[in-house]
């Protein structure tokens, strides 16, 4: 490339190291003006540190930052927002009950006492208009969808002038088309000669998104190149440092009688408004049926009264065969159900109990674990330490309170458990998200083979490109509805997006 | 170089030992500074407050009787705190159960014979030191209604029915007007060891054993150990969590109550004024510096019991004023629970490495 010309942002010799961790050794970064950065590496691998260095959020213990060639300090967002940059967060940073112009003015330290309004308004609609950034200027941030709110934080960003743009993980809330369109702002910044830097731990978004690729391992910087010279099976390897195998060996589907079977399924959210409803659909025994759809449609809900910890208002659901609506979560766990919950910190691990007794909370109810009323600590600790080797769970010591534990080693603590209680069902939420590419591997094949042993598998992910590889079916859930359920093997990815963003069938063929 | 305070990954046992210990060499060193200004000598003083309350027999046996009910209270109190219950009414818990143990002792001599009528006075305060913690636990697991308000006022309504009863209804006859119920008759009475202390010691003593082997050695007291990490992951484990508070609620009130028990059948052998002095309050304290463990319960309680007994002590053979045992029990506390964060955290030096450690850029 042309290395004559200076960099928009130049980072040099970052290092920043948390208690225990390097997060950051030794990072060099260059962003040169108009391009697209794609920031590639596993959970962990110190992206979002330098990001937030580069933002202001952290200071480095060592390392200079230059934009467009003079040195810059940057001791806090405020410092970063001078320079012209800006990240949008993976959890936005808007106030709910405010509008879309009171968000973007907030905290602007040059607005005046009585902000005039107007003037916000106008600038705000030509910005959307230029970047093709449609939101409604008036409306309250909770009224929109999630594709809507990454809008606002974006158009937030350049009304304060960003010049560089940083975007973490910004697919992961949005439906295909949505990333699609997110696809095309960015293009335009770039033609504004706008920069961004993006962080992604997935392949295809780099390939689609970037000019330029640094791909980060354990704090350090792997290779740096330009995207059109790689592949998404280089990238892969120099993330993780081995192959990986995208695809997973599956055994053509062998169905058994009905393990699940829910029928006109009613239920109220946490709000008391309708969440489910009139879900009907049969799992049989040996197969995965994937639930797509965009989070926050209802998919919790329905986990949560397939285990028994939602009741349902109306209908029917059957258990291998028995009528089990609105049983207790411990009589739906006496039958074999086995579930990887949405939330791992606080409903699927207890992070100040140690691995041991995360791993020996479905079954220290009997033997060998217990006898009579009593535990039996020695056995738990060789459970645990069974476990621990089988899963590769990476831990100290059987006794480390699992909250010390990264999210990967956490998930594959609760699937471990989970793994060992399944005998005739495993609901398993999102059980890949946010994993880096080795525990997303171990999460997946985990669910195959649960399924090649005979359980019905049911299985909810955003991410359509899994789903469709590893379920037998596919459902799509909107709203609280079943939008029609999909054989893996026909289905078209494009019908599934319009569905998940609610289009219907006929209107969106 | 730079400090940096971290929470430590896993308990140290050094730590455990050492930070009780220099905690309480700072609290010496403040209170030495108190009492010079005050005039007094620091080593003469400290070493009344030690003759106080271990130098004598007597002394010993007052530091038990004050031990006893903080021990009691303290268990029942860890145990409601396991389970982020902030049970804040010992106190009436306490009272109550010396109401019902005194009830028990003077009107059911009829029905328990010899000493029945002692386990039956026993058992009466035990049982309504359960109920009365049980109403807040219902309150707050069907209605969600916030436990520290009703067990805090609830102490008021336990401590001025107590009064009631021996102002009133069971004021003695014959006590020439002064409030309090008649004497139990010997039957009722729990057996001393040692001056006025009672073998109250060794159940406290026996049901701390009890309690830590419950809670670190049977199923129930894992499932309670699991609510207290978070109730979310309980549910979803099938644990009955609304049932399990309630019951774990109503065992740490039965231990308030036989506190308030083994005072009446103990100590005052009947119902009267200085029944509830505090020690469900304190039993607050006794329960964090004893970070919740029910077998470090009776040494900090003993500690503290101490603290009281020669504090008093200090007033009268050294001249101090009255106020002082109570400020210098305070300045011995204050470092212990300041000190108990290192027991959890840890300051770590981190030096920064050598800037040589980057390779120089290339330049291109």
């Amino acid at each position: 490339m042309n290395d004559t010309v200076v960099p928009k942002v130049e980072m040099r010799n970052i290092s920043k190291s948390f208690p225990g961790v390097v997060a950051n050794d030794c990072v060099d970064l260059k962003l040169r003006k108009g391009e697209v950065l794609a920031l590639l590496g596993e959970n962990g691998a110190g992206k979002s540190t330098l990001m937030n260095v580069l933002c202001g959020l952290y200071r480095p213990d060592r390392g200079e930052i230059y934009i467009d060639g003079k040195y810059a300090e940057i001791h806090s967002p405020r410092d970063a927002q001078k320079y012209g940059i800006g990240m949008v967060h993976q959890n936005f940073k808007l106030v709910d009950s405010m509008n879309v112009l009171e968000n973007t003015i907030l905290g602007l330290r040059d607005e005046p006492f009585v902000p005039d309004l107007k003037r916000v308004r106008s600038r705000l609609v030509d910005l959307a208009s230029q970047y093709h950034l449609d939101v409604d200027p008036s409306a309250s941030i909770w009224q929109l969808s999630v594709g809507e709110q990454q809008r606002v934080e974006i158009l937030k960003l350049l009304y304060r002038n960003a010049e560089i743009l940083i975007l973490d993980e910004p697919t992961a809330v949005l439906t295909p088309q949505e990333s699609h369109e997110l696809n095309r702002v960015v293009h335009v910044m770039k033609q504004e000669g706008k920069s961004a830097i993006f962080i992604t731990h997935k392949m295809e978004e780099v390939m689609e998104f970037s000019d330029h690729v640094m791909v980060l391992r354990k704090g350090r910087v792997v290779d740096e190149t330009s995207t059109a010279e790689t592949t998404p099976k280089e990238l892969a390897r120099m993330m993780v440092g081995r192959e990986v195998l995208f695809q997973i060996e599956k055994k053509p589907m062998a169905p058994g009688k009905v393990a699940l079977e829910l029928s006109h399924i009613e239920a109220l959210g946490d709000r008391g408004l309708p969440a489910l409803k009139d879900i009907s659909f049969r799992l049989h025994a040996g197969e995965i049926l994937g639930i797509a759809g965009v989070a926050g449609n209802g998919q919790r809900e329905l986990a949560e009264v397939v285990t028994g910890l939602r009741r349902s208002s109306k209908g029917k659901l059957q258990i291998d065969g028995k009528d089990m609506t609105n049983k207790s979560p411990l009589e739906i766990i006496r039958r074999g159900v086995a579930h990887i919950p949405q939330d791992r910190v606080s409903v699927g691990a207890a992070g100040d109990l140690s691995v041991a007794s995360n791993l020996a909370m479905k079954q220290y109810r009997s033997r060998p674990l217990a006898a009579g009323i009593f535990l039996l600590q020695n056995k738990i600790l060789d459970f645990a330490r069974t476990l621990i080797e089988k899963f590769r769970i990476s831990t100290p010591s059987p006794k480390t309170q699992v909250k010390f534990l990264s999210g990967g080693n956490i998930q594959k603590t609760i699937l471990a458990r989970e793994i060992g209680a399944a005998r005739t069902l495993m609901i398993a939420v999102y059980p890949s998200r946010g994993l880096d590419v080795g525990a997303t591997e171990t999460v997946r094949r985990q669910l195959v083979s649960q399924r090649d042993a005979g359980l019905g598998v049911l299985f909810f992910s955003e991410d359509l490109d899994e789903l469709l590889q590893i379920s037998d079916r596919v459902a799509v859930l909107f709203e609280g509805k079943m939008m029609g359920v999909f054989d893996t093997n026909t289905v078209n990815i494009d019908h599934i997006g319009m569905l998940m963003a609610g289009m219907d069938r006929e209107a969106g063929a | 170089m730079k400090l940096l305070f971290e929470k430590r990954k896993a308990s140290s046992v050094p730590a455990l030992i050492l930070v009780p210990f220099v905690s309480f060499l700072v609290s010496l060193v403040l209170t030495a500074l108190l009492l010079e200004i005050f005039g007094a000598n620091p080593f003469k003083t400290f070493a009344a407050m030690a003759v106080g309350a271990f130098g004598s027999s007597h002394g010993f046996a007052e530091t038990l009787v004050k031990a006893i009910p903080l021990m009691m209270t303290g268990l029942g109190v860890a145990i409601a705190f396991r389970l982020r219950f902030w049970n804040i009414g010992a106190e009436g818990q306490l009272t109550m159960g010396g109401v019902a143990a005194a009830g028990v002792a003077l009107f059911m001599e009829r029905f328990l014979p010899g000493r029945s009528l002692l386990v039956g006075a026993l058992l009466g305060g035990l049982l309504a030191g359960a109920l009365w913690a049980g109403v807040p636990a219902l309150l707050k697991t069907s209605l969600k209604v916030d436990e520290t308000l009703v067990t805090l006022m609830m102490n008021y309504i336990a401590i001025l029915y107590s009064e009631f009863l021996y102002y009133g209804p069971w004021r003695d006859p014959k006590g020439y007007g002064f409030p309090g119920s008649r004497m139990f008759s010997a039957d009722a009475w729990l057996p001393r060891i040692m001056g006025r202390a009672h073998i109250g010691i060794w159940i406290a003593v026996a049901l701390a054993i009890i309690l830590w082997i419950v809670l670190k050695r049977t199923r129930w007291g894992f499932e309670l150990q699991v609510i207290g990490a978070s109730q979310r992951a309980a549910r979803y484990q099938g644990i009955a969590v609304e049932r399990n508070i309630v019951l774990a609620v109503m065992l740490s009130g039965a231990l308030c109550g036989l506190a308030g028990a083994f005072e009446v059948t103990g100590i005052s052998h009947r119902l009267q004024q200085g029944l509830s002095i505090g020690y469900g309050y304190t039993a607050i304290i006794v329960a964090w510096m004893s970070q919740l463990n029910p077998l470090a319960v009776p040494f900090v309680a003993i500690a503290l019991a101490a603290l009281a007994v020669g504090g008093d002590q200090v007033q009268m053979v050294m001249g101090l004023p009255a106020a002082m045992g109570v400020v210098m029990q305070g300045l011995i506390l204050f470092p212990m629970l300041a000190g108990s964060l290192f027991t959890e955290y840890r300051l770590s030096v981190v030096r920064p490495e050598s800037k040589a450690s980057c390779p120089d850029p290339v330049e291109e």
